[in-house]
Order: structure tokens, then C-alpha cells, then sequence
């Protein structure tokens, strides 16, 4: 059997089967038209780990995510979350979307918005409480937007905006997040201090995936990566997974400078 | 139910009135299935619906302005002037809220076209008072007088038809380029404000004539319906403005005639109706774009995608069991227990069944012992290398240039020699033998692990 | 200018629409289905008119009913059209609106050979003769009151709308502000879509005796949309477009009466002058709001004034 260097996924051992792992998605393939955006995915994330899923624009990355959040039908594939259909595991998974998709001139502030995360628990005509707001203000706190609570969401800036869906993210508690690029419009401080949240998450055992663009980062923030050019490339801890062959087969001859950089990067992490 | 001479006589649009009917209709029909085109695609096809409404107070305006005048205020050309007036008046003022304030385009169109339209009902109120005014004449621009037209509505439709398909023509490929990538069409020096300008300018003049002949609703229905239609049917602007020309002129042709012999169908609401079937038609039969026409296509491809996977396990299976010495040479068929192959990919027991059947139905595989057991034969071994093969070749391709490859990947292992060339599978297969220490075997090494059976 | 009791009744029914509306707009106008509104009280109003014609102008349990299916369909034909045919969503719902009423015609025309049907009334109602139905006569501080249907019929509508907006109010924001994000919280704004959107035809339906169904479109978008732009926040917004209304349905009134005169006429159709007193506040808060205004926003740029 010819090894090309791939890590070989398999969700083995007793740590990574049915209800104490959070995501097993096997044979996904997601198309549209004759086109597939998605390709015969199989992957396992096991508990606790801080997940990032690189890949080239198209790639399909986004597209994975929503697949596994039902928001868009698939072509084939199973997806078990904790061991259940998604439909069934709501409550333990937290959404972080890409920063589009919403109407900025929605009359809600920030405090508005990061209090929708507690409406799966509110439950239908209850009103928003003081608990809830308590929740949302401690989100807020977290993410250092305590002072912006009640400024309209087209008067926060980029990278404020991105911070009140995290927080939303966060009130939650979810076991398990999915955030698409939730670092994209952030400066390099602010990045820092997410990173050191999501890795407080960490601490308490839930499951972070980040679909992140930025290559120089990964080994510094994410123990687990997943390489994706519609389909999986590797998946694996990242000091075994992220290496120059493994990035070149995803992006194909677009990285010079940046596998470089990722390779000093690695070899520098303790 | 009229006799059948009746029926002759409209259709040979022996009588006057209905001649004039359908004609004006015809002329309509083309001339909003063309602007209707352009409309779809610029995705503003409620333009109709907010111009039909806004045009109300022009006309109120217009004939107040008549009655000043000295006239008994009813002159079709004035009244036209005074509806297309303020029909461009409250499309710019949809453009002016969406552009200065945080207000939407639809509810931008929606206060505009309320607004006027009460506008409009309000000096009707005042007409309906004045001496000369009954606003009987003036209420067609709301319902039509499709069943009384003259002959000087319909010279103002030849006009204004003639004029809509000639400006079409000749500048078809800037008004293509404008609705496919505006963008696109400002960077090359193309005046957009100003084709856009025109485009409302033909819209405007053949909305304000038509309604004051069919009515608001119908105008409404003419300039979306149609274009809707023939988008189903082709990919091609040129091909789906014809098409929605001609469905919208036999949409009149049928609406109107059936009107004329059938009692108490009124041709307005017959017209739209035609048109509502042609839709519905084109929604679910269209070629190109039909929901039958998707559905057959997806099952076709879910089909050829069971088929290709299930040879590819297959092959995989008998790969994996021969040795490895004898990997140069062919591979040896034997039969394949039933729940090897099961645990090879996430299907389910029925849909496996289901797959084989198709496949021994096709001569590519039989059952043994009773089902437990699957060979294939000497074609099913053929197909399998050559799947297994294009399929590796493909995924080798995407490892080798990942940076082209998304935008050229195809889910159809059949057609990689299509898409990419026969010299570049030449390449592909010589690189693979290159890197593998695998002997003159059609069907290169997998460029990933295979899953050992268990 | 005379006023008389018939007068203040026809502003209390105007006010009575204008608000029920409004509240629902609200949330057409933030989920960019301003059009939907009018979509739908063009597809009723076939229904409507017949309904007029069969039962004489009385708005009856069967026709609620009947207007509730219509703009349920309304809105799933148009759902159905956009989403399986792939079809532009504003010529999803034109073709179904004109079809749903081209549909309604042709059932009216079969079955008027009887009556003489005044399809104005249906476009832009009688407003002016509604307070001649009376069928309540409570005493109030020693006076009779001479409540008319409409009136009564409204208020129920209006307290219908008014309990659906507090009962859904955060279910209401975040299917309007985030409907991905509703469904991955379990929340189906699908459920709330249809739900809102039967409303409107009920509405449509209550109203259109009093205002008519134009200006059931205008009093859905007019005074939710001025509300958008002086306020940021949710529930200050329904309240203002309620006010609004109010505002519209008093001016209005008062300017039919008044207004022609100028001109040398006598009075007209007061809700076509709802409609126009309307477009005259939205204009002048368009220009004027404190902080999203056109001049406020010209004088920011051109002074540099820091935004708040």
C-alpha cells in the first residue's frame, strides 16, 4: 500500500466513537447542479480540541459547515453530532456566522444581539429577562465590548461586530462551536484576545472548529487542523498534519512565502 | 358554448372590434415581453407595478391641466404625457429614498407606489366633482377598455412596439452587457446611468400605453409573466427575448380571442391568465431550466454516481485482497461477499440493492449464493478499472494543480479525458508511475490509503 | 369647516386601519417584504369584491377566513415559485399576485350578473359611509354612543395584531434579523413568516371596507418605514409607526376636508388623502430626523460634526 505521508483518519479507539464525540461526518458530498462543492468528506473531531479548516477560497469550507448545520441539503452523508442527528443536539452547538448575513441597519443593539443566543432556552412568549440580559452583559464583558451594549449594531465597527456575534456565540454554552472566519475584519490585538477566549472554551472541554484564513497563525492557536480542497487533504493534530506537503497539495502552488513561514512557525512552537 | 362558425369568425378575426382587440393585444404582448426581459434579468421586475401606480396622478393632472386649458381634458396624448410624467417622477423618487436614506428598495417602491397611487385616487375624487369630469374616461388607466379599443390605441401600440423592438436591436449587446455585469459595463466607458435611463424611458412609455388599453393589472402581468416563462426554455438572452415576445403576444392572441366567444370572461383577466399557464408550463417542462428537466437530471446523476462508487469499491476490494506480486498483473475476478461491499461506504442495506439490481440489469455484475455474494463479470471488471482509474487520475489531478482544480472538477469520473485533455491524463498517469513502484497496471496506486476490509 | 360626529368616526376607523397595519409593517418593511404586503392586498381583493357583492359590504367570518387562505397562498406560491423554479423573487410574487387576481375577476364577472359593482369602492373603500352602519349603542357618561361595525371590527383586528406583536416580539426580531440563526435555535421562522403574513390579509380584509386595499399597502409601509428612520431601536419603532398612523389618519381626514377648498373644490376620497398626508411625513422625517435625516446627514459631512 503506497503511503504518500497522508495521515490516515479513522475515528478507532474508544475516545472518538458515537456520544462522547462531537462531530463524525462520513461520506458528505454536497453539490450543486453537476458541480460538487463538497466531496466525499469523512471526518472526526474528538472532544476539547481547538479545530481550524484551512483551505483555498471555493474550497468549501463554509459550505461544510452549513452542511453540517443543516442549512444547506446535502448530496449524501451522514453527519452525527455527540452521536445524534443535528435536529436532536441543538441546544450543545453554537453558531458563529460570516459576517455578511445580516442587515446592519436593523434597529437592535449590541446587547439585543448577543441576548438572541438565549432564546433557545427562553423558549417561545417568555420575554427577554434580567437573567438573559445578565448573560448577554457577561458575554459582552468577555469579549470587551461592555461599554458598546446599547450602540446600534452600524455604529460598531468591523472588527466590534465580529466580537458581538462571538459573544452571542458564547451565551449559548454550547459544547460545541462552529465559527466561520470570525477573525476576518480583526486586528491583530483583538485576534489575541479571542484566541485566549475560544482557548478558555477550550479549557472547559467544549470543541472549537474555526474555519480561519490565516496560515501563519494555525500552529499557534489550533491543536487540530483539517486541510480542505473539496475534499479532505488531512485531518489530524496539527503537528502531524500541517506540514509543506500537505499545505501544497491543498493550495497547489499558491503558497511561497507562507508555507515558509508556517514551517518556521512550527518548528519555533514548543 | 358558442357554435363553431362563431368560433371561426374570431378566429379569423372577421369582426372589427375583435381584430382591433387582439392586434392591440399582440403588439402589447410582444412589446412587454420584450421589456420584460431586460427587467428579469436587471432584477426589477416590480418596476411595473410601482411605474403602473405612479402613473395615476399624471393623469389626473393632466386632464385637470386639459380642462384649464380649454379642452374637455381628454386627450390621449396629453393624459399619456401626464402619466408617463409622473411615473418617471416616482421612479426617481424610489431611486432618491434608496440612495439617501437607510430605506430599502422594496419598501421604497412601496411608499412610492402607495403614495401616488392615493395621490392619484384623491384627484379623481376632486375630477368626479368638476363638470366636465366624469372619470369614466379616465378610470381606464385603472381597468382598461380592453373590449372598446380605437384605432388610435392602436397606431400609439404599433408606434410604441416598433420603436421598443428596434431600440432592442440595435443596442442589444450593450443592454446584454448592462444587465449580465454592470459593473463590468462602467469600467469599459459604457454610459450606464444613461442605458438605464432608456430602459425605464421604454418600460415608462410602454406601461403608460398599455394600461390606459388593458389595465393596471395586466400591464403588471405583461411585463413579468411572459419573461418569466421563457427564462425556463434557454440560456441565451437572445433566444429568451424572442421567446418571451412571442409568448407574451400569444398570451394576448389566446386571452382575447377566448374572451370574444366565450360569454362574461373579461379579456383582461383571460390575458393573464393565458400568461399564468405558459408559466406554469415553462416552471415545470422547461429545457433548460424546468423543475422536471432538474429532477430527471439529479436522479440521472445520483444514479451514475451509485454505479461509479460501487465499481470503485468493488475494484478496491479485489485490489486489496490479490497480493502484492501479482499486483502487475490483472486483477482476478472472484466473488465479493454482499457485506464487504456494504461496509465500504455510508449506504444503506435497500439503497445497495437497489444499486446492484441496476448493475446486473446493465450485465456488469451477477449475484451468487442466493445474494450473499456479488461477481462481476468480464465487461462489470473492464468498466471498474476504467472508473477506479479516472478516478485516481482525478484525484491525483487535484493534488498536482489544487489551485486550478476547483473550478474544473466535475463529480463524473467518466469525463476527466473530456475536461482535461488527453495529454494531460497522458502526463497525469505517466507522473503516477513515476511515483509509484507499481508495474504497467492500467489502473494507478490510490493516491490515498484504502481502507483495509475487516 | 364643519365638523360632525360622522367626521370624528371616520378618523377614529382611519386610525383604527392606519394602526393595524402599521404594526405588522414593521416587520415587512426589515425583512425587505414591503411588496409582500402589497402582493397580498392585491390577490384578496377579488375576494374581497365578491364577497362584497354576495353579502353586501359586511365583513363576515367566512371572508376572514377566506382572506387568511388567499395571503397564505399568496405567500407559499410565491415561496414555492422563488425557491423550486429558481425564480426572481419580485417576479415570483408578481406573477402570483396578478394571477391570484386575474383568477378573482373572472369569479366576480361570472357572478355579478346581478348586482352593479362599483369596483372603486373596492380600490379605495368608503370611508365616509362607514360610520352609517351603526350597531352598538352604549351609554358613555350619560351620552349614546353610536359605535359603527367598522369600528368594532378594526379594534378586534387591531388588538389581534397589537397581542401578536407582544406575545412574538423577540421571535418577530430575530426571524427578521437572522433567520439562519433562528433555525439553528430551533426557532421555525418559516412558522412565523406564514403567521405574519395571514395577518396581513386579515387586515387587508378588515380594512378594506373602511380604506380600501391601497391604502392598506400605504398605512403597511409608510409609517413603519418613517419609524425606521428615527429610532434604532426595535420596540421604539412600533411605537412611533403607530403614532404615525394616527398622525396620517387625522391629516388626512382633515385635509380632504380642507385642502380641495384651496383649489376651489369641494371635499375628497379621505383615504387617497391618507395616503398623500403619508408621503408628506415620511418626506419631512426623511429630511429632518435627528440622526438618520438627509439634512442631518448633509451637514455631518459637509461640517465634520463627530456622529454620536
Amino acid at each position: 500500500m503506497i503511503n504518500n505521508g497522508l495521515q490516515p483518519f479513522n475515528c478507532d479507539g474508544p475516545s472518538l466513537t458515537g456520544q462522547q464525540t462531537p462531530l463524525i461526518v462520513r461520506d458528505l458530498t454536497v453539490a450543486y447542479n453537476r458541480k460538487p462543492v463538497v466531496w466525499d468528506v469523512d471526518l472526526c473531531i474528538p472532544a476539547g480540541k481547538m479545530v481550524a479548516i484551512v483551505g483555498p477560497n471555493g474550497a468549501g469550507k463554509s459550505t461544510l459547515i452549513k452542511a453540517c448545520l443543516d442549512l444547506i441539503p446535502r448530496s449524501s452523508g451522514e453527519i452525527s453530532i455527540y452521536g445524534s442527528p443535528y435536529r436532536q443536539q441543538r441546544k450543545r452547538v453554537g453558531y458563529v456566522p460570516q459576517r455578511e448575513s445580516v442587515d446592519w441597519d436593523f434597529p437592535v443593539s449590541a446587547l439585543d444581539v448577543v441576548a438572541m443566543g438565549t432564546y433557545g432556552q427562553l423558549g417561545w412568549f417568555r420575554r427577554v429577562n434580567k437573567r438573559a440580559k445578565a448573560l448577554a452583559m457577561q458575554a459582552l464583558d468577555q469579549v470587551g465590548l461592555l461599554d458598546y451594549a446599547d450602540r446600534q449594531i452600524s455604529q460598531l465597527s468591523g472588527g466590534q461586530q465580529q466580537r458581538t456575534f462571538l459573544a452571542r456565540a458564547l451565551v449559548q454554552d454550547a459544547d460545541l462551536y462552529f465559527m466561520d472566519e470570525p477573525f476576518a475584519a480583526v486586528d491583530a490585538a483583538t485576534e489575541r484576545a479571542m484566541v485566549e477566549l475560544l482557548q478558555h472554551l477550550q479549557q472547559r472541554g467544549k470543541t472549537v472548529l474555526v474555519v480561519h484564513h490565516d496560515l501563519a497563525t494555525v500552529p499557534q492557536y489550533f491543536d487540530w487542523t483539517v486541510l480542505l480542497n473539496m475534499r479532505i487533504v488531512a485531518a489530524g493534530p496539527t503537528a502531524a498534519v500541517f506540514n509543506q506537503e500537505n499545505l501544497r497539495k491543498t493550495y497547489g502552488g499558491q503558497l511561497t512565502l507562507l508555507s515558509q513561514a508556517a514551517e518556521a512557525l512550527l518548528k519555533s512552537s514548543p | 358554448m358558442p357554435d363553431v362558425s362563431e368560433i371561426w369568425d374570431v378566429i379569423l378575426l372577421r369582426d372589427y372590434n375583435t381584430r382591433l382587440v387582439v392586434f392591440c393585444t399582440m403588439l402589447l404582448g410582444c412589446a412587454c415581453g420584450l421589456m420584460g426581459g431586460f427587467l428579469l434579468l436587471r432584477k426589477r421586475s416590480l418596476m411595473g407595478d410601482t411605474l403602473s401606480h405612479a402613473a395615476l396622478p399624471g393623469v389626473g393632472f393632466a386632464f385637470m391641466f386639459g380642462v384649464w386649458m380649454g379642452g374637455d381634458g381628454k386627450s390621449l396624448p396629453l393624459l399619456l404625457c401626464g402619466a408617463a410624467l409622473t411615473g418617471l417622477l416616482g421612479c426617481a423618487t424610489v431611486l432618491f429614498i434608496r440612495n439617501q436614506t437607510r430605506i430599502k428598495d422594496d419598501a421604497a417602491m412601496g411608499i412610492v407606489l402607495s403614495v401616488f397611487f392615493g395621490a392619484g385616487i384623491a384627484l379623481l375624487g376632486l375630477i368626479q366633482t368638476m363638470p366636465k369630469g366624469s372619470a369614466a374616461g379616465l378610470e381606464s388607466f385603472i381597468y382598461g377598455k380592453t373590449a372598446s379599443m380605437v384605432m388610435q390605441d392602436f397606431k400609439l401600440l404599433v408606434f410604441i412596439t416598433l420603436s421598443v423592438v428596434c431600440l432592442s436591436l440595435l443596442l442589444f449587446k450593450e443592454l446584454r452587457l448592462l444587465c449580465f455585469d454592470e459593473k463590468f459595463a462602467a469600467s469599459l466607458g459604457l454610459p450606464v446611468r444613461a442605458l438605464d435611463l432608456l430602459l425605464l424611458g421604454l418600460v415608462t412609455a410602454v406601461t403608460v400605453a398599455g394600461m390606459q388599453s388593458v389595465g393596471l393589472i395586466l400591464i403588471i402581468a405583461f411585463l413579468i409573466t411572459p419573461a418569466a416563462a421563457a427564462r425556463f426554455w434557454t440560456d441565451r438572452l437572445g433566444l429568451m427575448l424572442i421567446l418571451s415576445a412571442a409568448i407574451g403576444g400569444v398570451s394576448g392572441w389566446l386571452g382575447a380571442s377566448l374572451s370574444a366567444f366565450l360569454p362574461r370572461l373579461p379579456a383582461g383577466a383571460m390575458i393573464v391568465l393565458v400568461a399564468a399557464l405558459f408559466f406554469l408550463a415553462s416552471l415545470l417542462g422547461g429545457i433548460k431550466r424546468g423543475v422536471l428537466v432538474r429532477v430527471l437530471r439529479q436522479r440521472s446523476l445520483q444514479r451514475r454516481i451509485g454505479r461509479q462508487h460501487l465499481l470503485r469499491a468493488l475494484y478496491e476490494i479485489l485490489e486489496a485482497a490479490s497480493p502484492l506480486e501479482s499486483r502487475s498483473q490483472p486483477i482476478v475476478r472472484t466473488p465479493v461477499p454482499f457485506r464487504f461491499v456494504r461496509g465500504r461506504r455510508s449506504w444503506s442495506d435497500v439503497e445497495l440493492r437497489k444499486i446492484l439490481k441496476r448493475a446486473c440489469a446493465d450485465g456488469l455484475l451477477r449475484h451468487q449464493q442466493g445474494g450473499d455474494e456479488i461477481m462481476l463479470t468480464e465487461a462489470g471488471l473492464a468498466q471498474a478499472a476504467k472508473m477506479t482509474r479516472n478516478h485516481r487520475l482525478w484525484e491525483f489531478y487535484l493534488i498536482e494543480y489544487a489551485e486550478v482544480a476547483t473550478s474544473r472538477v466535475d463529480r463524473d469520473a467518466d469525463t476527466v479525458e473530456h475536461v482535461l485533455g488527453h495529454e494531460m491524463v497522458a502526463r497525469l498517469e505517466l507522473k503516477l508511475k513515476k511515483n509509484s513502484q507499481v508495474g504497467p497496471n492500467p489502473v494507478p496506486a490510490s493516491p490515498h490509503p484504502i481502507q483495509p476490509i475487516d | 369647516m364643519e365638523w360632525y360626529n360622522l367626521d370624528t368616526w371616520i378618523v377614529v376607523i382611519g386610525a383604527l386601519a392606519a394602526v393595524a397595519c402599521a404594526v405588522l409593517g414593521n416587520f415587512l418593511v426589515l425583512r425587505r417584504m414591503s411588496m409582500m404586503g402589497d402582493a397580498i392586498s392585491h390577490a384578496v381583493l377579488p375576494g374581497l369584491a365578491l364577497a362584497f357583492l354576495m353579502t353586501g359590504a359586511r365583513a363576515s367570518w367566512t371572508m376572514f377566513l377566506g382572506a387568511a387562505l388567499v395571503g397564505i397562498m399568496t405567500a407559499v406560491f410565491t415561496q414555492w415559485i422563488s425557491r423550486f423554479g429558481k425564480v426572481d423573487e419580485g417576479a415570483s410574487m408578481g406573477i402570483v399576485f396578478t394571477t391570484l387576481f386575474a383568477a378573482g375577476l373572472l369569479l366576480i364577472v361570472q357572478a355579478a350578473d346581478h348586482v352593479d359593482l362599483d369596483p372603486g369602492c373596492v380600490l379605495y373603500g368608503a370611508i365616509e359611509l362607514t360610520p352609517l352602519d351603526v350597531v352598538w349603542r352604549p351609554t358613555l357618561l350619560s351620552a349614546v354612543l353610536e359605535v359603527p361595525r367598522a369600528a368594532l371590527i378594526l379594534s378586534g383586528v387591531l388588538l389581534v395584531n397589537v397581542c401578536f406583536v407582544l406575545l412574538f416580539f423577540k421571535e418577530l426580531r430575530l426571524c427578521s434579523f437572522d433567520p439562519e440563526l433562528a433555525t439553528t435555535l430551533g426557532i421555525n421562522s418559516n412558522l412565523m413568516h406564514y403567521l405574519l403574513m395571514t395577518l396581513v390579509a386579515v387586515t387587508t380584509v378588515a380594512a378594506f371596507e373602511a380604506v380600501g386595499s391601497i391604502i392598506v399597502i400605504a398605512m403597511l409601509i409608510v409609517p413603519a418605514a418613517a419609524a425606521h428612520l428615527l429610532t434604532d431601536r426595535l420596540w421604539l419603532m412600533v411605537l412611533f409607526s403607530a403614532l404615525i398612523a394616527i398622525l396620517c389618519a387625522v391629516s388626512g381626514h382633515i385635509s380632504a376636508l380642507v385642502v380641495p377648498g384651496f383649489f376651489g373644490f369641494a371635499d375628497t376620497s379621505t383615504s387617497g388623502m391618507m395616503a398623500v398626508m403619508a408621503g408628506v411625513i415620511f418626506g419631512l422625517v426623511a429630511l429632518f430626523a435627528p440622526r438618520h435625516g438627509i439634512l442631518v446627514r448633509m451637514l455631518r459631512r459637509t461640517r465634520k460634526i463627530p456622529s454620536a
